[in-house]
């Protein structure tokens, strides 16, 4: 009983450390990715309350991540001059992305499984497409200069000092992220046990008897829409405060899959699988490229090029993962014992239906 | 006895098939009613029409004085649950939770509730949990109140079924084939249970192929034969009505 304070105490110490540790084994860039780390995490966390807990297939979810980056870009950068402070952009672009998951989500209420994917990824298409081509968003050449996140005096960017540590801006950047990813994390557990969460998880189960049993299937879809954008708002207005600069080439499609990836290899529903997959599909790519230059000392040749070489090497990763662990690395206790049931006992329950969420 | 539903005229066409026609009948309140008939005579199909899956195209329903709203969720809120001929459970939630999603309808939390977790909002848990619970009980299967759902016996699953409809305090309880697949010695226990639910003062509807079980319970049976109504009243009397002996019962003795 006393070993879970005492774990926990090590583990936030761990946390704390890590971009200090990971700064000085394998350099600064490794720190940026760290940040992009977190900031994918917030993603998929998000993503997972439409995927994970409703049960709805989104291929589309770049476009609020794309929404609140936009709006942090437009409204605090010499773009069109203006400079609004975080306090009013965080949760300004939270509640943008909010209205763009309920728009979204509105005449999609019908559609389940593939038709919704495909639905989901157009919109997702649309959003990315009206960036490149409005002047607003200065077309494919998107905004630069944009502001660091500042708070009060207290700017991200800057390197300060305290106790006697340097601390770059990129490390305080980390620490803002792992807090709000934390604050997330929180969000989504509490949402997951309530009233909303089981009305979530009943209409992922069996929409039909979820209807007769008195959901408003429809509020609760566009509430999990709208709720899983905020996020993804969130982590748009903090990615363009965190990069200074944001283009159309930031949210194609790749993302949207990248983030579903994250969700489902990780542990589709279950918060610290989504983490860990988050965090792993964030890394591995750049984990990767040391082989890429292995290829070269081996065969004195480049046959493939770098960057092809370790995408290709990670999706081998993750077909393997998906082949030898259908349920995610981390998956919730009840649909591991859910994939590995339906194995089992599909004979002593002949009409109960095959669960849709676990093929998705 | 007052009605307590009322079905005017209720038809219903798939394409130029038609389902369910000029289906008219009163349920009493406080009534265990059977509505029986050979397969595919449109017993699921009058289900449907009456918790709002389908819209009928003909006439229409009063319930407790009012007609009765379209979309399903809000018939529920009315006071209608269901059960259904293939059980339809939230599979892979433990038996706990699939009845306390019943409670949904009767209960206000939303999401800044489930964020912040006010008081409000944690007695409201736990009074979900309790009456849960207590509704497991009812139907004897608080023991497996932590099971996974998929993973009960067949009996078992239709008791859950039956205990999440009733936390959503219906008023009319519509069972579709409760006893499909079950033994006799479950099949009476099930008539046991039904008849503790309309003590607690619940109208029962009932589609049942258990003639036995139908005629032995309930206070008045309709008999549907290719979607039109060929009789209706106590069971005594459309037992021996020549119509149905003929439609139904006839046909089963000769098959």
């Amino acid at each position: 009983m006393k070993l879970r304070p005492l774990l926990f105490g090590l583990a936030l110490v761990a946390v704390l450390a890590l971009p200090f540790l990971t700064d000085l084994a394998l350099g600064r860039s490794w720190v940026r990715l760290l940040d992009f780390a977190l900031l994918y995490a917030m993603l998929a966390l998000g993503l997972n309350i439409v995927v994970g807990y409703a049960g709805l297939l989104d291929l589309g979810y770049v476009a609020f991540y794309a929404v609140g980056a936009y709006l942090y870009a437009m409204l605090a950068s010499p773009h069109i001059g203006m400079h609004l402070p975080l306090w009013v952009l965080l949760p300004g672009g939270a509640l943008l992305a909010a209205a763009f998951g309920a728009l979204l989500g509105a005449p999609t209420l019908g559609l389940r499984g593939d038709y919704l994917a495909i639905v989901t990824m157009g919109f997702g298409e649309i959003i990315r497409i009206f960036l490149r081509n409005l002047n607003v968003t200065n077309g494919p050449a998107g905004i630069d200069l944009i502001d660091p996140i500042q708070m009060g005096n207290f700017s991200f960017s800057a390197t300060h000092r305290l106790f006697g540590l340097v601390i770059p801006g990129i490390y305080n950047y980390y620490f803002l992220f792992l807090g709000l990813t934390v604050l997330i994390v929180l969000m989504s557990r509490r949402l997951e046990g309530s009233r909303i969460g089981r009305a979530w998880a009943a209409i992922r189960e069996d929409e039909i008897a979820a209807r007769a049993m008195g959901l408003n299937t429809k509020n609760l879809k566009l509430l999990a829409f709208a709720m899983g954008a905020t996020f993804g708002g969130i982590s748009g207005v903090l990615f363009a405060g965190f990069q200074g600069f944001v283009s159309p080439e930031s949210f194609t499609m790749n993302e949207s899959v990248m983030i579903l990836c994250m969700v489902v290899l990780g542990g589709m529903g279950h918060l610290n699988g989504v983490l860990l997959g988050a965090i792993l599909l964030a890394i591995l790519p750049e984990a990767f490229r040391p082989l890429a230059q292995l290829q070269q000392q081996t065969f004195g040749e480049v046959y493939l090029d770098p960057a092809s070489l370790r995408m290709l090497l990670f999706a081998v990763a993750l077909i393997a993962v998906m082949i030898l662990r259908p349920e995610g690395l981390w998956p919730s206790p009840v649909r591991k014992r859910e994939l590995h049931a339906s194995e089992e006992d599909n004979a002593s329950t002949p009409d109960a239906d095959p669960a849709p969420g676990g093929a998705a | 006895m007052s009605a307590l539903l009322r079905a005017t005229g209720v038809g219903k066409r798939f394409g130029g098939l038609s389902a369910l026609g000029e289906v008219s009948f009163s349920i009493p309140q406080g009534a265990i009613y059977g509505l029986i008939g050979p397969n595919g005579a449109g017993k699921t199909t009058f289900f449907n029409l009456l918790t709002g899956i389908y819209t009928p195209d003909e006439g229409g329903f009063e319930f407790d004085g009012a007609p009765l709203p379209g979309a399903p969720h809000a018939v529920c809120a009315r006071g209608i649950a269901r059960t259904f001929q293939n059980i339809r459970l939230f599979a892979s939630m433990t038996a706990l939770e699939n009845v306390m999603v019943g409670r949904h309808v009767r209960t206000r939390a939303g999401l800044f509730s489930a964020i912040f977790r006010p008081g409000s909002e944690r007695a409201e848990e736990r009074a979900i949990r309790a009456r849960a619970l207590e509704l497991l009980d009812f139907v004897g299967i608080a023991h497996r109140a932590q099971e996974v759902s998929r993973h009960l016996s067949y009996g078992d699953q239709r008791r859950l079924e039956v205990a999440r409809a009733l936390a959503t305090e219906p008023r009319l309880l519509a069972l579709d084939e409760p006893a499909a697949g079950m033994n006799s010695t479950e099949t009476a226990a099930l008539g046991v249970l039904l008849q503790k639910i309309r003590a607690k003062g619940v109208t029962i509807l009932l589609i049942e192929h258990d003639v036995k079980l139908v005629m032995g319970l309930c206070d008045r049976v309709a008999v549907l034969e290719y979607g039109r109504l060929i009789a209706e009243g106590p069971p005594e009397q459309v037992q021996h009505d020549p119509r149905v002996i003929e439609a139904y019962l006839g046909a089963e003795a000769g098959a």
